[in-house]
């Protein structure tokens, strides 16, 4: 299990970022809904884990947080990305790109073309 | 980079207490809430919706966990809670706790104080700037046994420009000196030397200048530099020192600078360590014998090898120096001498007679250290098999093995750290006394301390024990068998056989340590018997020795006491004057060599028999103190043949001398010494118009006396008499019913009444000599003796312990045996065997352990071989009394159980 959670960890972490940077600030549960949007089911479970993430990326100085009054103007924490935080994922989009792209062409070869 | 600023962040929140999820808690509301809504939306009934939301939320319990172990920092949490768990622990069974700490006490407090005596010699043996570069040159004479003979003139100057050095600097050995001109005469101690002495060094003055290193003035150039101790008490500090004049010996010169406050001169002995003024000489003009090659100078040389040489490579280039010199010169370096010259490191020079003594200490409190971590280790897993229940809970309730190993590594530090700690401060507080325990002969005395390098020692060595020995138990408690425990405590255990065999381990080990600290203090406590109680060959008691000097100025006809004529009459006034003090029934004088075992360094001249030896420096030195006729019968010295000097032995008339049967045996083996004749090659301490001394011809031999050193019964030694050789440093002996408290002074106005510029000094009662020759011995035989005594305590304790819970586990079985018929004898027989299976073990090992000791600290015996059979014996025989005598009690208890009573409570 442990491995697939840090899979999930690593790409939740850049989607989170990405939906940040796309829609601007957000409280948990928006986040939660557009990554539900755009994932499929990836999130339909255990959305709660969300948060520790929050919390990891806040301490790291990514994204910063603030009280707000949601859409029904309830109190809601909202959430928005650093300077830092949008350096981060500049950063991470390449890397995933390069390593998607490695791994793409992995997939693509056939036995035939290493003979 | 940004898991450094989580860290920080996290950290902060931990300090600031705000590790709360009050945050979470609200935000997950009004997510249920949101997601709720959406679901009513979707056409959901109002339970059905907030199901649904609480079901896509996911595990709230584990969420809380994930978030709260992100907020702070989780590993320092659980350090706290263990910690605190840990001092509850120790707060429950404070008697347990009080011993685990004393004990640790006791080893980290032993280990820290030798620590700070051999940081203060052996770690740090030279106040001076790069160290390692400084080295000292000795010359020998390998060939005809002589050794240290000093160096000349032109062979100085050949290493001056051989490139292997920076500089070479070459100093006289220290002496004393008058200085005049104050109310009462002052005696100190100086020094000649060369005038690149201090830049060898590396040190300058704190006011004025030390001496100019180029300077080439061929005798003594009349500046002085003066220690920071003289400035302040015979000059008052005064700022305007500088060009002052300095009265020494009736010679002035000039004060051109004051050392700082730390400098001290190194030297192999006190006085020369207390150096307080330094002239400069070129050591080749007057009062210096003409700089020949073949004329040896008395002295020491220092010297600063070029940077990033090795002493290796500088020895292996001196070599080639030595030969291709030996080649150009032939006739002044004979083949058969085999004149060689040596790189010792200037460390090793000073601190080198006492590293043995001191490493011996090192190892033997590093023992007790290790006899007291296996003693608490012992302790804690005693107490973790009463914590057997308790830890079976807890695995059962899910507690993870690691998180159990921590936690018990966590109580084992707190313990040994508390008892580091206790230890340290119980140095600290009673630091004052401790030090006057170290002899005043140790080199570097004033510089022990106990800093925070010694603190930051003691700290370390407790973290560092209290990880391995504490290690040990947590590991036996983790693999704990847990349905057998729980299935079996309280039913009267027979308990794990892997910790009953690891405590039996432990405390072998115990025993083994503490026969090995014992073999070695048995050993060194004999050999300082035997020294104490070897026949010096002669008698001090009742005997003191009061110090005079004589001046000796530069220009020897300003000298009033010039010849041996002159001299003669004062030393037979001041003997007269003597006899009269009250109590004073023999008075006798000699030079500083003559003051047995009280002398640094020996006054040694190279002899030259009559038809052996042809050239000065190929000769063999031999000891040579100068005495009057009366000083043999004073010191009970027995005349073998022929005679002792007498009141008509003067100048002027053939001169005479008296050898030992060792001089007899060693230079005319097989031959009648009497009436033999001998040169002793130039003596500095003579004036030098006699270029060529005279023959002395032997008259008498007297029986060995150990007066050089109480260790070696046969030094050769030839005596000349003071009326026929003038000695500038003069021993007054006096036998009798004296009063230390007032000879002195007595003394003094008997020397100054005849002369009142004698300084009259340093009354020493001559069996102090003696004892105080023996005290670094005594110092470190006290000290292993201690330790060995601790070790003993400390073992006879775990065997104690061991036993003790062997009989409590074992008492279901010893209560059925009883029930069943078996005799009380038996039962104590069988736990006895345990205990004495126990010592038998540990001596076994022991005495393996001890016969590579003992022949690592050969050099320090004396008198009795390292494998010495009555010390083993006895020392086994003590260890396994102890062991007994501890296993003893436990036994006794095991007999008395009462059968019924025992398996009722069950």
């Amino acid at each position: 299990m442990p491995e697939k959670s840090d899979v999930l960890q690593g790409t939740l972490a850049l989607m989170v970022l990405k939906t940040l940077d796309l829609l601007g600030p957000l409280h948990g549960y928006g986040i939660a809904r557009r990554i539900e949007q755009i994932s499929g089911d990836l999130l339909a479970v255990n959305q709660g884990t969300l948060y520790p993430l929050l919390l990891k990326l806040e301490n790291e100085g990514a994204i910063a947080s603030d009280w707000g009054a949601s859409e029904n103007n309830r109190r809601a924490r909202f959430y928005r990305l650093t300077k830092a935080g949008r350096k981060q994922l500049q950063a991470e989009t390449r890397d995933w790109e390069q390593t998607a792209a490695i791994i793409g062409r992995f997939f693509e070869v056939k036995a035939g073309d290493l003979s | 980079m940004r898991s450094l600023r989580r860290f920080f962040a996290r950290l902060l929140n931990l300090a600031a207490g705000s590790h709360t999820d009050q945050r979470l808690l609200e935000e997950m509301e009004e997510h249920l809430a949101q997601q709720t809504a959406d679901n009513l939306r979707a056409g959901m009934s109002t339970a059905e919706a907030h199901r649904q939301a609480v079901l896509k939320f996911g595990g709230a319990g584990t969420i809380r966990e994930q978030y709260h172990s992100e907020l702070s920092l989780p590993f320092i949490e659980t350090l706290v809670q263990d910690l605190r768990y840990a001092v509850r622990m120790l707060l429950r069974s404070p008697g347990f706790s009080l011993i685990a700490i004393a004990t640790m006490a006791l080893g980290v407090g032993a280990t820290t104080a030798i620590y700070s005596v051999i940081d203060a010699t052996l770690l740090h043996p030279l106040p001076y700037p790069s160290p390692a570069q400084l080295v000292r040159i000795q010359d020998d004479l390998p060939g005809v046994g002589a050794q240290d003979v000093g160096v000349s003139v032109p062979e100085w100057r050949d290493l001056e420009s051989s490139g292997i050095f920076q500089s070479v600097s070459f100093s006289g050995h220290g002496a004393d000196v008058n200085l005049t001109g104050s109310a009462q005469p002052e005696r100190l101690s100086y020094k000649h030397v060369s005038p690149n002495y201090f830049a060898v060094f590396g040190i300058d003055a704190q006011l004025g200048r030390t001496f100019d290193p180029h300077d080439a003035t061929p005798g003594f150039n009349l500046e002085g530099v003066i220690s920071d101790g003289v400035w302040r008490r015979e000059f008052g500090a005064d700022p305007h020192i500088i060009g002052k004049a300095l009265r020494l010996d009736d010679d002035v010169y000039h004060v051109v600078g004051v050392m700082p406050p730390g400098f001290r001169d190194l030297g192999s002995s006190s006085e020369e360590r207390n150096t307080e003024v330094w002239l400069a000489a070129g050591m080749a003009g007057l009062p210096f014998p003409p700089p020949l090659r073949g004329t040896r100078l008395q002295g020491r040389e220092v010297a600063r090898l070029m940077p990033g040489l090795s002493i290796a490579a500088a020895q292996g280039r001196l070599d080639a120096l030595v030969a291709s010199l030996k080649k150009q010169y032939p006739a002044e370096y004979p083949a058969q001498a085999a004149w060689s010259v040596r790189l010792i490191p200037l460390s090793e020079s000073v601190v080198g007679s006492v590293r043995q003594s001191l490493l011996l200490l090192f190892g033997a409190v590093a023992l007790v250290l290790l006899i007291s971590c296996v003693n608490v280790a012992n302790l804690l897993l005693a107490r973790a098999s009463l914590r057997g229940r308790e830890i079976a809970v807890r695995q059962a309730l899910g507690a993870q093995r690691m998180r159990l190993i921590r936690q018990f590594l966590v109580e084992s530090l707190l313990l040994f750290l508390l008892g580091g700690i206790a230890g340290f401060t119980i140095l600290f507080s009673t630091r004052k006394f401790l030090l006057q325990l170290v002899p005043e002969s140790l080199p570097h005395m004033n510089d022990i301390s106990i800093n925070w390098g010694v603190l930051a020692f003691a700290l370390a060595l407790s973290v560092v024990a209290g990880t391995i020995f504490g290690l040990a138990p947590a590991w036996l408690m983790g693999r704990f068998d847990l349905i057998g425990t729980l299935r079996q405590e309280g039913r009267g255990s027979s308990g794990s056989l892997r910790r009953s065999r690891a405590r039996q381990i432990l405390v072998i080990s115990e025993l083994a340590l503490s026969l090995v600290l014992m073999v070695a203090a048995g050993l060194l406590l004999r050999s300082f018997w035997d020294l104490f109680k070897a026949q010096p060959g002669f008698n001090p008691d009742r005997v003191m020795a009061i110090h005079t000097w004589l001046p000796g100025p530069n220009d020897p006809t300003t000298d009033p006491y010039q010849t041996a004529t002159q001299e003669s009459v004062l030393l037979r006034e001041i003997l007269r004057r003597s006899r009269t003090l009250q109590g004073v029934e023999e008075a006798a004088i000699g030079d500083e060599a003559s003051l047995p075992l009280g002398h640094s360094t020996p006054g040694r001249l190279p002899l030259i028999r009559e038809g052996i030896e042809t050239m000065d420096n190929q000769a063999p030195v031999i000891d040579s103190p100068i005495v009057s006729p009366e000083y043999f019968h004073l010191l009970g010295m027995p005349l073998e043949r022929g005679r002792l000097f007498s009141d008509h032995d003067v100048e002027g008339t053939p001169e005479v001398g008296v050898i030992n049967q060792a001089a007899a045996r060693t230079y005319w083996p097989n031959q009648d010494p009497l009436g033999k004749r001998v040169r002793l090659r130039l003596d500095p301490r003579e004036p030098l118009s006699s270029a060529r001394p005279a023959w002395t011809t032997i008259v008498g031999v007297i029986a060995d006396a150990r007066t050089e050193s109480l260790a070696d019964a046969a030094i050769p030694q030839i005596y000349r008499s003071a009326y026929q050789h003038p000695a500038k440093d003069l021993a007054i002996f006096l036998r009798g019913q004296l009063d230390p408290s007032t000879i002195l002074a007595q003394e003094r106005s008997q020397v100054q009444s005849i002369d009142p510029e004698l300084p009259v000094f340093h009354a020493e009662i001559l069996n102090d000599v003696l004892s105080d020759s023996l005290s670094v011995k005594r110092f470190s035989m006290e000290m292993v003796a201690l330790f060995a005594a601790t070790a003993l305590l400390l073992a006879g304790l775990g065997i104690y312990g061991t036993i003790s819970y062997v009989v409590n586990e074992q008492r279901r079985e010893i209560a059925i045996r009883l029930a069943l018929g078996a005799q009380r004898g038996t039962i104590l027989k069988m736990v006895l065997r345990r205990g004495l299976g126990l010592a038998a073990a540990g001596a076994g090992l022991g005495v393996a352990g001890a016969l590579i000791v003992s022949h690592l600290m050969a050099g320090l015996l004396y008198g009795v071989s390292p494998t010495d059979l009555p010390t083993f014996a006895g020392v086994t025989v003590v260890l396994t009394t102890v062991a007994l005598a501890a296993s003893y009690i436990p036994a006794l208890r095991a007999m008395r159980l009462d059968p019924i009573t025992t398996l009722h409570s069950e």
